[in-house]
């Protein structure tokens, strides 16, 4: 079954419109705190992974790989760029977690980073929808939020839930992000707030929306040896990282309220690590949308379809519930800069799960997992962590 | 970004609302392709879709890419044509509030998007109110 592979550094800037710091700033300030809190030389990296969605769009530059390594000051190493639009940052997880477990490195670099403010609204707008069909639903002018609108429809219809229910996941992530620091919106919001926010695409109200930002986050993974030799307290184990994809568009799918690629990137997942969804204590879910992070309870295995939202209004979800999942913010409140949401995932992860968590720690903690959506479900990358006594 | 031949290749497909037809699940699909999305099948062959449908479900865009700004609002949807085939496109000649699931439409030509004031101008199929029906 390969090497076990463990992530032994992690770092990350805030979330944030970042108007001082480009994209390579972004990415070459987190690999370093990421190398350093690793106590490890740049120099024991063998390879990198940077997972970015729009670059080439908002930025006109592509290679980041190569941009990276000479950024960090280790041209030579391998280096190449992970796209799997809102997955990206998953994915390069998922090559990087690869790559260990098959012995070619030793020590690599899994990093994500995206700044979506050197656009306008618009122009991010349609670097967005390139995760569509460009042809035949980017075309017809889609935005991404209104096909996320068409599941949300779709989705309290099938099931008959009220959108008061669904949007208390906004609440519950501004919740958690008032207590981290690198959150890009540290404060609460009430319900009422998110309800009366203003439509941008019907019925998707702005504060049910994954703001835009910058930012970037990286992992440092090693073998069972370099990590035991690095001699840290805590051993954290990337465990087992599934990905998966689904049928690419909306209208060619059977289904629209379920994402067949989580329940195939979690079965993955699941039989990599060896273990099943109830023993899972800490969730990250991709709550690009609220109703997104509702589905994704269900298509994980955690409530029945359509009883997604009970977990949510039960308390379940909270630090000290069943299941505490977001508890530094999820995608609404920590943030979403696209392709380094699902790095930022697993670093919030390691997190809790090293007892760094301040007032949002969850208690005993010990697998954790992060589920990381590209387009609407047209990927997905299911990553599990587990501490090791 | 859209060079003419790129728009021009796909002429038959979107004007003539070309879809394929699964000859092992039966499944019908947009636009045409040599596979089954859903059976992954190649025993497909191309169809003439129905041009008349209902709104299966849709949502109205207020915030819009780069190459619709000074459209919005405007409704998107996925239409359930006749055959069962969904297709996604905007719903034009109605008022956005207008729009409900169920609502019966129709196919016509209409302007999409225009790639900057030296850039072509993009067709293709709009569905509208079917007006006699209702
Ligand atoms: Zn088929």
């Amino acid at each position: 079954m390969g090497n076990r592979v463990f992530i032994v550094g992690v770092g990350a800037t805030k979330i944030d419109e970042h108007w001082d710091l480009s994209l390579r700033d972004l990415m070459t300030e987190a690999s370093r705190k990421a190398i350093q809190d690793a106590g490890l030389s740049k120099r024991d990296v063998e390879a990198v992974f940077v997972g970015n969605m729009s670059s080439g769009y908002l930025q006109g530059q592509e290679h980041l790989g190569s941009l990276l390594a000479t950024w960090l000051g280790i041209p030579g190493v391998a280096a190449h760029k992970v796209e799997a639009a809102c997955a990206s940052g998953g994915a390069a997880v998922h090559s990087a977690y690869l790559a260990v477990k098959s012995g070619v490195y030793d020590c690599v670099l899994a990093v994500g980073a995206e700044k979506l403010t050197d656009a306008t609204t618009s122009d991010a707008t349609s670097a967005l929808m390139m995760a569509e069909d460009q042809e035949y639903v980017a075309f017809a002018g889609f935005s991404f939020v209104a096909l996320n609108a068409l599941v949300y429809r779709t989705y309290m219809k099938k099931f008959g839930v009220k959108q008061e229910d669904i949007a208390l996941f906004a609440v519950h992530d501004h919740k958690y992000a008032a207590n981290n620091p690198l959150a890009q919106f540290p404060k609460p919001v009430t319900l009422d707030e998110v309800l009366r926010s203003p439509p941008v695409a019907d019925p998707i109200r702005l504060l049910e929306s994954a703001p835009l930002g910058d930012g970037s986050a990286a992992l440092v993974l090693c073998s069972e040896e370099k990590a035991k030799r690095i001699g840290k307290d805590i051993l954290i184990e990337l465990a087992g990282s599934g990905l998966a994809t689904d049928i690419l568009s909306l209208h060619d799918r059977p289904d629209l309220t379920t994402l067949a690629a989580t329940v195939k990137a979690k079965s993955s997942a699941f039989k990599q690590a060896g273990i099943e969804s109830k023993d899972v204590d800490l969730l990250e879910v991709h709550d690009a949308f609220t109703v997104l992070g509702v589905i994704h309870l269900e298509d994980l295995g955690f409530a029945r379809k359509g009883e997604g939202w009970k977990l949510l209004k039960e308390g379940q979800l909270e630090r000290d519930g069943d299941l505490p999942t977001n508890t530094m913010g999820g995608l609404k409140a920590r943030g979403h800069p696209v392709g380094a949401t699902g790095v930022y995932q697993v670093y919030d992860l390691v997190t809790q799960l090293r007892g760094e968590a301040g007032a949002n720690q969850v208690p005993d903690a010990e697998i954790g997992l992060a589920q990381n959506v590209g387009g609407v479900g047209g990927t997905v990358v299911v990553n599990i962590v587990r501490r090791v006594r | 970004m859209r060079s003419v031949p790129r728009v021009w290749r796909e002429r038959v497909t979107k004007y003539r609302l070309i879809g394929g037809a699964c000859k092992d699940c039966g499944k019908t699909f947009y636009p045409y392709r040599r596979s089954c999305p859903v059976c992954g099948s190649d025993n497909v062959e191309p169809r003439k879709l129905p041009e008349t449908g209902v709104v299966e479900t849709f949502s109205i865009v207020r915030s819009p890419p780069t190459e619709f700004v000074g459209q919005a609002p405007y409704v998107v949807a996925l239409v359930r044509l006749d055959d069962g085939t969904l297709v996604p496109a905007q719903i034009t000649d109605v008022e956005p509030d207008e729009v409900h699931e169920g609502m019966r439409v129709e196919a016509v030509l209409r302007r999409y998007r225009e790639q900057g004031e030296k850039g072509i101008i993009e067709y293709g199929i709009k569905f509208r109110p079917v007006i006699s029906n209702e």
